[in-house]
């Protein structure tokens, strides 16, 4: 596996411009993503990390719209490519997996059709070729008798098996990219331990760079080479999973590590973070986080800027922890 | 599959003090100028039609102010009472335009309050059958199966054949079509509601059957019906226009605009085309501003927008 | 049954649910010309006993089709069991009437997952909290506001917002909101139907902390249904494990995630990503989550456990003490 990068995104900054004002839902994004590693984008609702891995494909909507940076993908910048190249791109190149399954599939089309119309979009073969191929994706996320499966259509599977497809529809191209949006979250623990399994084993096997977008700190702790917490539209540290887990710096990152149940005394109040995540049209000036930070002070007024460290551990906050997470 | 900016700025995003879903409402309809001009025209046909005999030139049904001789005169010409026959007269002297006035109170008000009765009737029903289920919910969908598989006019001709003229006559019949439509969006609004947290935490609180229908469900219901209404005032409207179009609906002593439009059917194309075509017009710019109205009700009030 | 002591407040004996699709007249004709069309049955909840005593938390946990919400819903009184006893403070539901039925329906409360569905939207919050005891005469018309202000302020909401509307309020707001009119008719029992997945990381470890405290100040029982093992870990004394409608485990909580029985409780438990294991290798217990449609004779579990035995196919093991307070469901255990 080479250690180059699949993807880097510099400066991104997507806005929304709604009668309310402007949304800035991702405000200064940077970090890169290499061949066969995993990147978590680790936030709650509203930080912008769905809205990120939208922007790298491209895919958002007015009133929003990508304003500023860069996303460096092969030689060409995907923020200014025209949407010919982009389309050429998605799907075959960098591939994305939802929430929800059926956001991929069609609900009235068998699979066969919808998996062999995804290989025959970006590449010249034979229908019993693509219909070959489709097979083999599906028995590479783990699917019994592909080629019975094949003919049912999405509402004869199971959840789980609806996201293996939509999976193996990601893989159909072997993309150097997947970006996967919360795709265990609605998912039962032993399911998404299914799931987990097969998304680690493909990465390995096909040197695929794998962007996994969660709220889920342990199962990123499993999975992830690298994460990046998000809050309001910004990273507020970055590092690699031990560094950020076991000496998180950011109060934020402090805070959702503490309110984990198992960090804290059985039956005992658990450590929270005080108050609520502000709304992104009436972000408070400065820091984002400093109203709801225990270390907040005057300076925190200025917007902190992110300083990486020595070790590539970067942090954007002007009190940082130093140190061992609880000192 | 696109994201808008709904998804993005949803939770962050909090609404104005003490605004009310009505407000709300209010701010999302006025965003489109289409269904904002076709509230003004409303507003403007329904104004003439209650102020008709305050506006009008002339009463066209009180014999005295009539003049056979004033009969069949072009749009523009003066009349021999002192006023100008804007839009032409009739055969027999009438002002087309007061004729219009007055026809568009008939229109109107038989529309709308078939409407609302048809409203209250169907919304009744439907919740009885979404809430009660099992056999009351057949029984009640049968007979609205039944009812809706039957041509409007017809079951309105019938009605009308039995019951004869006149207009709560027509009021009768035209609820009687109706209330159909509203008692199947209501129970299929209700059946989906019925089984959401909220209904079922008011269950858990131990209120009252009547409460939970009335109070909990009800108002829940209510945005696809209001849609319907406006549809249906339209509709009820038209399909007056043509009952007394083919001559029994309203009887010539409350004359409607379609009662008008019969009467000019035979001049149309022999030059005194005045006669069917302004009230034809008069009758489109009505129908065709509460549709606007209602369109953009439709959209706004589309449930997968409102969160 | 459970490790607290004093009679159960709430009690369930050999409960079972099932919801059965009847056939329609297509379906009859059909039958009568021989077709054999059996009606579609889900075995929700399948002989489930189990007593919670005043004071305590239980825990229930378990998966998709598992039946923790329809349990939830039976104890709550919102679905009656179509065999077995549901008793409140001993006595059978069934057989109340009037105002003793009435007292216990409001004894026993529920707060909900969806906290966007959980809300009327066209209530004010003052209604929505303030509905149902001025409706019982709990409070009178002038007490009304004072009373909704306190409830307000003890879920930890600013009581300036009673005149808003749900939709102008976050998630965990929501929930206080809903956890507020739960306790508007003063219950002991609240059953907590996964009231904390559906919000955000940060405002779960508030809204828990909320229940704590309330189970402190309030003297509140719970019966606490989540998927998530972690949470119930925290704040439940003792732990029932479903799977497709039966109890496969319960034991006080230490000691089911310490010496879990059951091959699935021990398998949930494995599945579980643990903010401590790094790069892990994930491992893939075998198969789906049958449909409670079509359950697994036996054991329902036999078809998934890595140690299904011949007699794991034919007979369903019932559920044994196999320790102090400690129960499980499985042929392994014997001998």
């Amino acid at each position: 596996m080479s250690e180059a990068p699949a993807l880097v995104v510099e400066d991104l900054r997507t806005w929304f411009f709604t009668r309310l004002g402007v949304a800035k839902a991702v405000d200064g994004v940077s970090f890169t993503v290499r061949r066969g590693q995993v990147l978590a984008l680790v936030g709650e609702s509203g930080c912008g990390k769905t809205v990120t891995g939208f922007s790298i494909m491209r895919l958002v909507d007015p009133p929003g719209r990508i304003v500023d940076g860069h996303i460096l993908f092969q030689g060409d910048d995907l923020v200014r490519v025209p949407e010919g190249r982009m389309r050429q791109f998605r799907g075959a190149r960098i591939a994305m997996i939802f929430q929800d399954p059926m956001m991929t599939l069609n609900p009235v089309l068998n699979i066969e059709t919808q998996m062999v119309e995804a290989v025959l979009a970006h590449a010249t073969a034979s229908r019993s070729e693509a219909r070959r191929r489709a097979c083999e994706a599906l028995s590479m996320v783990g699917i019994p008798r592909p080629a019975e499966r094949l003919r049912a259509y999405p509402h004869q599977f199971s959840g789980g098996m609806r996201q293996r497809v939509a999976i193996a529809i990601a893989l159909l191209h072997r993309p150097d990219l997947i970006i996967a949006d919360e795709p265990t979250t609605a998912l039962d623990v032993t399911i998404q331990s299914q799931i987990l399994f097969e998304a680690q084993r493909l990465c390995r096997e096909l040197g695929t760079g794998l962007i996994w977008i969660t709220h889920d700190l342990s199962v990123v702790a499993g999975l992830a080479d690298e994460i990046c917490v998000m809050y309001a539209g910004r990273i507020v540290e970055r590092g690699g999973v031990d560094e950020v887990l076991d000496r998180p710096h950011h109060p934020y990152t402090r805070g959702l590590l503490g309110s984990v149940p198992s960090r804290n005394v059985r039956g005992q109040p658990l450590i929270q973070i005080p108050g609520m995540t502000p709304s992104l049209l009436s972000l408070p000036g400065g820091c984002a986080f400093r109203l709801r930070c225990p270390r907040a002070d005057g300076v925190c007024l200025e917007s902190p800027e992110l300083t990486v460290g020595v070790n590539g551990h970067a942090i954007r906050c002007f009190h940082p922890h130093a140190g061992e997470a609880g000192t | 599959m696109r994201v808008s900016g709904e998804i993005a700025i949803a939770p962050a995003v909090v609404a104005a003090e003490g605004e009310s879903p009505f407000r709300r409402l209010v701010a999302d309809f006025c965003e489109s100028r289409l269904a904002v001009v076709g509230l003004v025209l409303f507003a403007a046909v329904a104004a003439v039609a209650i102020l008709a005999p305050l506006v009008s030139p002339q009463n066209p049904y009180d014999l005295r102010q009539l003049n056979l001789l004033e009969g069949k005169q072009p749009p523009g010409s003066p009349s021999m009472a002192g006023f100008r026959f804007w839009l032409g007269s009739d055969d027999q002297g009438r002002d087309i335009l007061s004729g219009i006035f007055y026809g568009l109170r008939i229109s109107l008000g038989v529309g709308i309050l078939s409407a609302l009765i048809a409203f209250g009737i169907g919304i009744l029903a439907g919740l009885t059958a979404a809430y009660f289920g099992g056999l009351l919910d057949s029984l009640i969908m049968r007979v609205v199966d039944i009812q809706l598989s039957f041509p409007a006019i017809l079951i309105a001709l019938i009605l009308l054949a039995v019951l004869g003229q006149g207009v709560d006559k027509i009021i009768v019949a035209l609820v009687t079509v109706q209330w159909a439509y509203y008692a199947r969006t209501v129970r299929s609004s209700a059946l989906v509601e019925r089984h959401k947290e909220y209904v079922e935490a008011a269950h858990c609180l131990a209120l009252s059957r009547g409460r939970i229908l009335f109070r909990h469900l009800l108002p829940n219901c209510l945005p696809p019906v209001i849609v319907v209404v406006t549809v249906q005032v339209a509709h009820a409207i038209a399909l007056e226009a043509t009952l007394s179009f083919l001559g029994i609906g309203l009887p010539i002593t409350s004359p409607s605009l379609g009662l008008l439009i019969a009467n000019g059917f035979r001049y149309l194309l022999s030059g005194t085309y005045w006669i069917s075509f302004f009230p034809g017009i008069a009758l489109l710019i009505a129908i065709v501003a509460i549709n606007l109205v209602g369109d953009q009700l439709r959209d706004v009030l589309n449930p997968r927008l409102q969160k | 049954m459970s490790a607290a002591v004093g009679p159960p407040l709430v009690e369930l004996r050999q409960v079972s649910k099932q919801f059965v699709k009847p056939l329609d007249v297509a379906a009859k004709l059909a039958n009568l010309l021989g077709a054999g069309l059996r009606e579609e049955v889900v075995r929700a909840v399948d002989r489930v006993s189990l007593a919670v005593a005043p004071g305590e938390v239980v825990g229930l946990v378990g998966e998709s089709g598992c039946g923790k919400s329809t349990l939830g819903r039976i104890v709550a009184h919102l679905l009656p069991p179509t065999s077995g006893m549901a008793l409140h403070r001993g006595r059978d539901i069934a057989s109340l009437t009037g105002t003793e039925a009435r007292a216990a329906a409001l004894a026993v409360q529920m707060i909900f997952q969806d906290p966007f569905a959980s809300l009327n939207p066209r209530m004010r919050v003052r209604d929505i909290v303030g509905e149902a005891p001025l409706a019982h005469g709990l409070v009178s018309g002038q007490e009304v506001d004072a009373y909704v202000d306190d409830l307000l302020l003890r879920v930890g909401m600013d009581p300036s917002y009673r005149r808003r509307y749900p939709h102008q309020f976050s998630g965990g707001q929501r929930q206080r909101i809903g956890i507020a009119r739960a306790l508007a008719v003063k219950p002991e029992f609240l059953v907590c139907d996964e009231p904390i997945s559906a919000l955000d990381v940060s405002i779960q470890a508030q809204v828990l902390n909320l229940f704590l405290r309330l189970r402190q100040d309030l003297g509140l029982t719970y019966l606490f249904i989540s998927h998530d093992l972690g949470v119930v870990r925290h704040i439940a004394d003792y732990v029932a494990v479903m799977y497709l409608g039966r109890i496969v485990e319960q034991a006080p909580t230490e000691e089911v995630f310490a010496r879990p029985n059951h091959p699935y409780t021990q398998a949930l438990l494995a599945a579980v990503p643990s903010l401590e294991q790094r790069r892990r290798r994930f491992m893939a217990i075998q198969g789906e989550i049958p449909s409670p449609l079509n359950p697994p004779m036996g054991c329902t579990f036999h078809p998934r456990c890595p140690h299904a035995m011949q007699r794991c196919g034919t007979e369903p093991p019932p559920l044994k003490p196999i320790g102090p307070g400690h129960q499980s469901a499985c042929h392994l255990d014997d001998g």
